[in-house]
């Protein structure tokens, strides 16, 4: 064992934070050690946490999207099932065991596998990314509250690519709160965002239900027809792309890749008493990314064949118009919240992650910077119009280092390599873990680019024929890009620990 | 809070969300206008939040 491991959180503290390295483990000191078993958590507890955690104001834009991208019946019901399953056996099978071994965060875990310099990168990048997220939120609940003032809402398929001023006046206004209250009490945030978690998907089902009528829907014997032909058609907007059933069950499984494939809820599920309750995901899945986007599809569906039939020419369903068509002023209060509550903890996490590259600033400021970020990422319509596309990104870039943790765990003791090779020589990089997570995302884009944009076209003539006949968008790419990070990354390993071999005796 | 105070909030809490769901139905039915479904939906919502803060546990994963 490293001396670094070795250091406890008085001997940290009282020393010079002059590098980014000892001011990012001082940030995280008090997560080194594992959860004593007194802190352990039930089942319950899990299930109101995921719950919570996944319904937000997303879901008003991820169900809306997939209406948009023309999928039909079959591949919304069949394919976000299909793939929140896997979503879920991802978290039970993958990372709650690895979380109740080792019970460790997940900076921690990545901090001795990939040595601290990719675990600033990963926290620098990660914040950025969550600041976008955040402002997404924010963009949801703007639409909510601009909805009573007669203010509209940017219509980006329509051409409309910058908000009103007086809409970006009220962006600025709903993000400077969120900020400012996250500054002041997060945790009474946190909890009254628990409150509002078991209402939201009422709201969702209430406004899908009483939508159906004007779509024609009379009853369970013509809803089928009545969802193929007026909801989920299957042909895609003017200016989307074509979205089918391998897209569904991609971006379902995708959306929270880094959360369950990538690892990040061992942080969570280090608390859990057993692996068993990553199952407890389900209700999150199930509640929040099936039933919610199936419930934001009709409401998209409904208003907009309302709006047509009225005579609008561009109808424009925003969260906060379908909302309010579907369910009133309760729909409108349920898109503030979902957008408000799920900001809060995500400008957090951002401030927490950015207060890394910051030296000597104070919480408050780091949580007001990335609240900036947060409120120009919300005043770029384009954000809610391709989060499906963000979302996909995300998951695929922070994959990768999840997929190392994993793989050190179960695969290298049995390969005779040593596991957390960067802690225990002390390395401030890992380049094996570099190539994997670079080398992963790089090829998976390239895959995905060279189809998409013809400026990369060039590439098909230098891949062999069953390279250069793969069309692989970017929700076909979770098992590629995992694959390609783990053989990446154990190449390397067996490369990097053939030269530098620890012994038996350190080993143990 | 002592139980017999949280089991009337848990009530009311309870019955705000059947108000935030039930009236959907019956607007699916055709047996209420969507004027009173709105105005149903907004009860249901202050019943909900004016009860349940009182005895949702925030939860201490850290």
């Amino acid at each position: 064992m490293s001396t670094e491991t070795q250091s406890t959180p008085a001997s940290v503290h009282t020393r010079t934070k002059s590098t980014l390295i000892e001011r990012l483990d001082a940030l995280y000191e008090y997560d080194r050690e594992p959860v004593d078993e007194n802190k352990l958590q039930g089942w319950w507890t899990f299930i109101a946490m995921f719950s919570s955690e996944h319904i937000s104001g997303t879901e008003f834009v991820l169900g809306t999207l997939l209406v948009m991208h023309g999928v039909t019946a079959v591949d919304v019901f069949g394919g976000l099932a299909l793939g929140n399953l896997l979503a879920v056996l991802s978290w039970a099978f993958m990372c709650a065991p690895i979380a109740v071994k080792e019970r460790l965060t997940i900076y921690w875990q990545i901090r001795k596998i990939a040595g601290p310099y990719l675990t600033i990168l990963y926290s620098g990048l990660f914040a950025l990314i969550l600041c976008l997220l955040a402002g997404s939120m924010v963009n949801v609940s703007t639409t909510a509250v601009t909805l009573p003032l007669h203010i509209p809402s940017p219509n980006y398929a329509a051409g409309q690519t910058v908000p009103s001023i007086s809409w970006i006046l009220i962006a600025i206004g709903v993000g400077t709160a969120i900020a400012v209250l996250a500054v002041l009490g997060f945790e009474r945030l946190a909890h009254f965002a628990k409150v509002v978690a078991p209402w939201m998907p009422f709201v969702f089902l209430a406004g899908a239900i009483s939508s159906l009528p004007s779509l024609g829907v009379t009853g369970l014997d013509n809803f089928w027809q009545i969802a193929n032909e007026k909801i989920w058609t299957g042909a895609a907007y003017p200016g989307q792309m074509q979205y089918g059933f391998w897209h569904c069950v991609g971006l379902a499984w995708l959306c929270n890749i880094a959360q369950h494939m990538g690892m990040g809820d061992v942080t969570i599920f280090r608390y859990a008493r057993k692996w068993q309750m990553g199952f407890c995901s389900a209700f999150g899945m199930f509640i929040g990314h099936y039933l919610a986007w199936i419930c934001s599809g009709v409401l998209c569906a409904a208003y907009v064949h309302a709006q047509t039939a009225a005579g609008v020419a561009d109808p424009n369903p925003t969260p906060g118009n379908i909302a309010m068509f579907g369910a009133g002023y309760a729909g409108v209060v349920c898109v503030l919240l979902a957008g408000w509550t799920t900001a809060n903890p995500t400008l957090y996490r951002a401030g927490l992650a950015f207060q890394v590259a910051t030296p000597n600033w104070r919480r408050w400021l780091v949580t007001l910077v990335a609240g900036i970020l947060m409120i120009i990422t919300a005043c770029i319509p384009a954000v809610l119009h391709y989060l499906d596309r963000i979302v996909a990104y995300y998951g695929l870039f922070f994959m990768p280092l999840g997929a190392f943790v994993f793989i050190d765990f179960w695969l290298f003791p049995r390969l005779g390599l040593a596991r957390n090779y960067a802690e225990r020589r002390g390395l401030l990089i890992s380049w094996p873990a570099a190539v994997g997570w670079f080398g992963s995302f790089g090829i998976c884009f390239l895959l995905y680019a060279k189809d998409r944009y013809t400026s990369m076209a060039w590439i098909n003539k230098h891949l062999p024929l069953f390279l250069s006949h793969y069309k692989a968008d970017l929700f076909l790419q979770v098992l590629p890009a995992w694959l390609i990070a783990v053989i990446l990354y154990t190449l390397c390993s067996l490369i990097q620990q053939g030269f530098n071999p620890i012994s038996q005796e350190q080993t143990k | 809070m002592r139980t017999p105070g949280r089991h009337i909030l848990q009530a009311v809490s309870f019955a705000g969300l059947a108000l935030s769901i039930i009236p959907a139905f019956l607007v699916f039915g055709g047996l209420l206008s969507m004027e009173i479904y709105f105005h149903l939906m907004v009860a249901g919502m202050l019943m909900w939040f004016g009860t349940a803060i009182f005895w949702i546990k925030k939860d201490n994963l850290g």
